[in-house]
């Protein structure tokens, strides 16, 4: 806590010293405030912090790289950096060793209660929850209100707070519910150790129906789970959002490539669903040359591509904060309180925590351009295999 | 480990190779064995009827995802890491484990550095044995999973200064950590374990403390030292694996490991391949400070098997 706060202190003086510079060199051309044309350098050269490895889950990124959208929006080089969970992205944003981060919105709104930073919310990429509750057929876990009594698997790291928020809607907590911690295979339900177990719709719910039923000698079907989406409860929250640094937005050349850099990642996610099949096999492709990736295989990288894909594009705006979602998100998050009796946040955060003004810039931007990001997903049929081989 | 069974005949030499090779086989047969005649889902006792996870586990699960067969996990070391094309998950295990060793050689000769000045300076003034030592086994103490992470935000800190400070020196900090401690101790030990009557020798030479060092309390100290030398090798090993997965660097055995059994639902072999590589890495590594003992054959005499 301390570190990170002083890490804080860190970060607003150097933007402080930052913010001097650059009043100090724009001092010398008479600028309007809010023009952009050609007052400032622009940046060509950025870091894109994930929250995780590369995956499908991040396909639009690796696709504006790919297919060289960055190159056309005038950057030479972005780096994409994978996190194996020693990264915290809205830290490493903080810090300054990245230009943007993907995080979760109740994830970092937790940080910036508690460390007091600015980070603002520039993008939503995933209007929907992919969260879900999955139980077997016959054990009657149709709804959160069933949770009670009965023993409900979390991830804990922050992944967990639609859980508690949604419980608190239907007045549960971790008295009433018991809450264990399960890891990130589904061993916990498949052996029976939790009556329902916490699974995203992309990976882990894959992963269930990747595995035999000893029972029959074939894969595990959606016949035999209950599965509660948290996208139909009121524990939905937002999640992989675009999150840039707040104070730095007021450097005209940061605020220029920020929107540059959702143009060029909003034509990915279009290539990712205009193409999902190709996608998932590049992205599978760079997974499994990365570094110590080992992604689960081709197969589950196309289920990932269809489910995600189908967490984009809702029929809204690709990448506009909804005021409802997030009005929804903030008041899960203050009013979910976890198996330690903490709560996630206490007060509201600050209103500079999302503004759409970047995103709807790309967006008219691209309009001009001709690309179409209106339109919706055709969700493709996509037949697991053992393993997701 | 004495000298006197190495220099046996080529027959008995090769018979503790044969009992290594026993006792793999017969962990193998147990495992199957168990396999075989245990229950499906374990043995619970105080279970709750349709209360789930109630209860406590006293034998564990047999089913082919809590226990692959011996044959499951070895096929499965040649079949691609991750499907596709990929590369078979030997080639990523042995690329994993090289990694990793690499790290902990770093980390023991860190360790071994730190804990042979520890010893020679607590050897050389009491005082600062009375000070030092009961420091050195409470660092001990300290869990390496909330150490390690501490390691890490310093390495970060000192990286962002502008002095390089790459993740794997952190973790070969966090593995010399364990690395140094059986060093301190045993070179302490061995350097007091010259008996009296030598030391008693050296001073009516009018020897001073480097020739007694030298020529007496050094060579006296190797039985204690390779043991000691070993259990670091064996300790930098372990450190570095969880130092690993602790602050989550990527490309060693452990975070394989954690990668592979996030996986383990629907592909439960493919853990047990990292799981090979680590016991193989341990063995590498003790084995290589064994090479060490052959170079100071002389001094073996009495040595303190560890």
């Amino acid at each position: 806590m301390r570190l990170s706060k002083r890490r804080g202190l860190g970060l607003v003086s150097a933007a402080a010293v930052t913010a001097l510079a650059l009043a100090a060199c724009s001092g010398t051309s008479d600028t309007d405030s809010g023009s952009d044309d050609g007052d400032f350098t622009p940046l060509t050269s950025i870091k894109l912090q994930l929250q995780w490895l590369p995956q499908a889950q991040f396909a639009g990124y690796y696709l504006a790289q790919e297919k060289g959208y960055f190159e056309e929006e005038g950057f030479d080089s972005v780096e994409i950096v994978p996190s194996g969970g020693d990264i915290v992205p809205q830290d490493a944003l903080v810090a300054g060793d990245v230009d943007f981060a993907i995080a979760w919105v109740p994830k970092v709104l937790g940080t910036l209660e508690a460390s007091g930073v600015e980070l603002t919310d520039i993008a939503q990429v995933f209007q929907a929850s992919g969260t879900t509750q999955v139980s077997w057929k016959d054990s009657g876990i149709t709804s959160v209100a069933d949770f009670e009594g009965k023993r409900i698997g979390s991830w804990g790291f922050g992944n967990e707070w639609e859980i508690f928020a949604a419980m608190a809607a239907d007045g549960l907590d971790s008295t009433s519910v018991s809450i264990t911690t399960q890891d990130f295979s589904m061993n916990a339900l498949l052996d029976n150790d939790v009556d329902a177990a916490q699974a995203m719709t992309y990976n882990e719910l894959a992963q269930l129906l990747e595995t035999v039923n000893p029972a029959t000698g074939e894969l595990y079907t959606m016949d035999d789970l209950d599965v509660i989406y948290y996208e139909d409860t009121e524990g939905a929250m937002l999640q992989d959002a675009i999150w840039a640094d707040t104070q730095r937005l007021e450097d005209p050349a940061y605020a220029d490539a920020a929107v540059r850099f959702l143009k060029a990642i909003a034509k990915g996610w279009l290539y990712a669903r205009d193409n999902p099949e190709d996608a998932a096999s590049i992205v599978y492709d760079i997974a499994s040359n990365a570094e110590a990736a080992f992604p689960v295989g081709p197969v589950h990288q196309l289920w990932q591509m269809n489910e995600v894909n189908k967490l984009i594009w809702t029929g809204a705006d690709f990448g506009v904060v909804d005021d409802a979602a997030w009005k929804k998100t903030v008041a899960g998050a203050l009013s979910a309180t976890n198996q330690d009796g903490l709560p996630l946040i206490t007060t509201d955060p600050a209103a500079s925590a999302y503004s759409n003004e970047y995103i709807e810039k790309a967006l008219a931007e691209l309009k001009d351009e001709g690309v179409d990001l209106s339109g919706s997903y055709t969700p493709i049929e996509v037949t697991l295999t053992e393993g997701g081989q | 480990m004495t000298s006197g069974r190495a220099q046996g005949g080529a027959a008995r030499r090769w018979v503790p190779v044969a009992w290594g090779a026993a006792g793999i086989v017969a962990v193998a047969l147990l495992w199957e064995l168990y396999k075989f005649v245990g229950p499906s889902e374990g043995v619970v006792i105080g279970q709750v009827e349709g209360e789930a996870g109630s209860g406590v586990l006293i034998l564990p699960r047999t089913h082919d995802r809590a226990m692959p067969h011996i044959w499951t996990m070895i096929g499965r070391l040649f079949e691609p890491t991750s499907g596709g094309s990929t590369p078979p998950l030997f080639v990523s295990v042995a690329q994993a484990a090289l990694l990793s060793l690499g790290i902990a050689a770093v980390g023991w000769l860190i360790g071994v550095a730190v804990g042979m000045l520890l010893g020679l300076v607590m050897q050389r003034w009491k005082l600062l044995e009375w000070g030092l030592l009961p420091w050195i086994v409470v660092s001990q103490i300290v869990p390496l999973i909330a150490f390690a992470p501490v390691v890490n935000a310093i390495g970060n800190q000192i990286d962002r200064g502008g002095t390089p400070w790459p993740q794997w020196l952190s973790v070969a900090v966090i593995a010399s950590y364990l690395a140094f401690f059986p060093v301190a101790v045993g070179v302490l030990r061995g350097l007091e374990a010259p008996d009296r009557i030598h030391l008693d020798l050296m001073r009516s030479y009018a020897a001073g403390y480097w020739p007694t060092l030298l020529r007496l309390r050094l060579p006296a100290s190797v039985p204690h030292l390779l043991p000691a030398l070993r259990l670091a090798a064996a300790n930098a090993v372990l450190g570095a694996v969880v130092a690993e997965v602790s602050i989550g660097m990527r490309g060693g055995i452990g975070r394989m490991l954690i990668q592979l059994a996030g996986q383990a639902s629907s592909d439960p072999a493919a853990p047990w391949g990292p799981m090979f590589g680590s016991i193989v890495l341990g063995l590498i590594a003790a084995g290589s400070v064994a090479l060490i003992g052959l170079g100071l054959k002389n001094y073996r005499r009495g040595e303190a098997t560890a």
